[in-house]
């Protein structure tokens, strides 16, 4: 079992939907975000392309923020998910230096916080806040072990990247390019 | 050409639009924490090969800045924690993968051990002062008498206390200007020379000012060809490191680096030191002192620094 998500590129309109979803499903504090939108245009007039995507903690297999926490608190659950535990959690902020893609925010109440792949959802049966809510369905949610799932029969048949592959982390978030 | 991005509905305090976690309080404690480690390495070697009563000033008078410097860096790491009443948290597990919890073991072993040390010279280094009670003086000999057990303690201790900040910083590769493994042995040998130049200040006799003289002057060296490791091991480096190098040679820090860090810090004291063993008098105040400023300086730009480094993509 290994979580993962797809998120296509070519869908995707940038209309933060996911990222207001996750606020209001996690009680993110106002003012920070686990997830967010990214705009990047390449090229000169006339040719240019744009390239919208979401994005947010990778549960990256290799995570460096596991690896760095003094104490344990930032761990891998069941599924490849990545975690932090509040009462475990010293503040230190040893695993926001530690991560390539900026994922990790220190919550107001003092501790590290971050994307949990709403894992308290996924105990129910139901999608992470942002995938269930998105409007063009550009995200994609399941098992990246099982190869029936839709997940997996995307990055079969879609070419695909992941952010900062040369940061050696292993995201398990991966973005569909064509 | 172009590439433009724009990340919207993200603007979240000290992370956005560059990270500023760590500050002042993280770069004093790595040169504390460097400085005690250096001191601690010295007093605990002489002991060690029976040399103590050749060099006071390390063994009985620098040795009294350690549990100083120590308590200071252990209060600004605290001060430096948003989730502080959990800090004990650090002493329920020992991960060997994560360098912040061998220095969180190790202070905590150090520590108490600086004070007894110092507590063991407690009167020699006041003479005229008589402890309170008699058991404080059983107490004080029995520590005299171990001196050279706990040296044996601290010896192995303050080199991982010398290089774990260093290999802290490298271990975060989300960082390309901290991440080289070289860092480890730099941080060490700057911590060792601020110990020795620490020492120099408070050294009396002719012996001791002449020694300490000569090992700091080794140990800049050996920094300043560690630095130039560190910069050609960046140089041949990928883009990543590339960008995190420009931000020394030819970018932001680029005046702060080589000014206080290479010429104050480093060459200049070498100048000196190297006329003093040449028998021209020095006053020992201005090499020491612009050793522990450029020690001070080199942490707060790799601190600061490396933090606006980071992979793009």
């Amino acid at each position: 079992m290994k979580y993962g998500m797809v998120i296509d590129t070519l869908k995707c309109v940038g209309c933060s939907d996911c990222v207001v979803a996750c606020q209001t499903e996690n009680n993110v504090p106002i003012g920070y975000c686990r997830d967010w939108v990214t705009e990047s245009v390449n090229g000169a007039y006339p040719q240019i392309e744009m390239e919208l995507k979401t994005e947010r903690c990778n549960h990256c297999e290799n995570a460096p923020c596991v690896r760095c926490c003094p104490t344990g608190a930032s761990h891998i659950i069941e599924g490849g998910i990545v975690l932090v535990t509040p009462n475990e959690c010293i503040g230190c902020g040893a695993c926001i230096e530690s991560c390539p893609y900026d994922a990790r925010y220190q919550h107001p109440g003092g501790y590290v916080d971050k994307c949990t792949f709403c894992h308290h959802r996924l105990e129910k049966g139901q999608l992470p806040a942002c995938v269930s809510v998105c409007p063009t369905h550009c995200m994609y949610f399941g098992d990246l072990d099982d190869p029936t799932s839709q997940v997996s029969q995307l990055l079969k048949s879609r070419k695909h990247k992941v952010l900062a592959p040369e940061a050696g982390t292993k995201p398990n978030i991966f973005y569909l390019v064509k | 050409m172009q590439e433009e991005i724009f990340i919207s509905g993200r603007e979240i305090p000290k992370i956005d639009p560059y990270l500023e976690i760590w500050h002042f309080p993280i770069a004093l404690y790595l040169f504390l924490g460097g400085l005690a480690a250096g001191i601690l390495f010295f007093a605990a070697l002489f002991t060690a090969l029976d040399k103590d009563k050749q060099v006071p000033a390390v063994v009985k008078y620098a040795m009294i800045i350690v549990p100083v410097a120590l308590s200071i860096g252990l209060m600004a790491l605290f001060y430096d924690l948003t989730h502080k009443l959990y800090f004990w948290q650090l002493y329920t597990t020992i991960r060997l993968e994560s360098p912040m919890s061998w220095g969180a073991w190790v202070l905590l072993i150090i520590t108490p051990l600086s004070f007894l040390w110092v507590f063991s010279y407690f009167s020699e280094i006041f003479p005229k002062w008589k402890l309170p009670f008699p058991f404080l003086e059983k107490f004080e000999t029995y520590l005299a008498k171990n001196r050279k057990n706990m040296a044996f303690m601290i010896l192995p201790l303050s080199i991982i206390l010398g290089i774990y900040t260093g290999i802290l910083l490298s271990a975060f590769n989300a960082r390309p200007l901290w991440n080289n493994s070289i860092l480890g042995p730099l941080f060490l040998t700057s911590g060792l020379s601020t110990g020795a130049a620490a020492i120099l200040l408070l050294s009396k006799t002719h012996f001791e000012k002449s020694l300490f003289t000569k090992i700091d002057l080794g140990l800049i060296i050996i920094e300043l060809a560690l630095i130039v490791h560190m910069i050609m091991g960046m140089y041949a480096g990928s883009a990543v490191q590339l960008e995190a190098l420009d931000i020394l040679i030819g970018g932001e820090y680029t005046v702060l680096f080589f000014g206080f860090v290479i010429i104050l810090g480093l060459l200049i004291p070498a100048f000196l030191e190297t006329i003093e063993i040449f028998g021209y008098k020095v006053p020992v105040i201005i090499p020491s002192m612009l050793v522990l400023l450029g020690g001070l300086m080199f942490r707060v730009i790799m601190v600061e620094a490396g933090q606006i480094t980071r992979y793009l993509y």
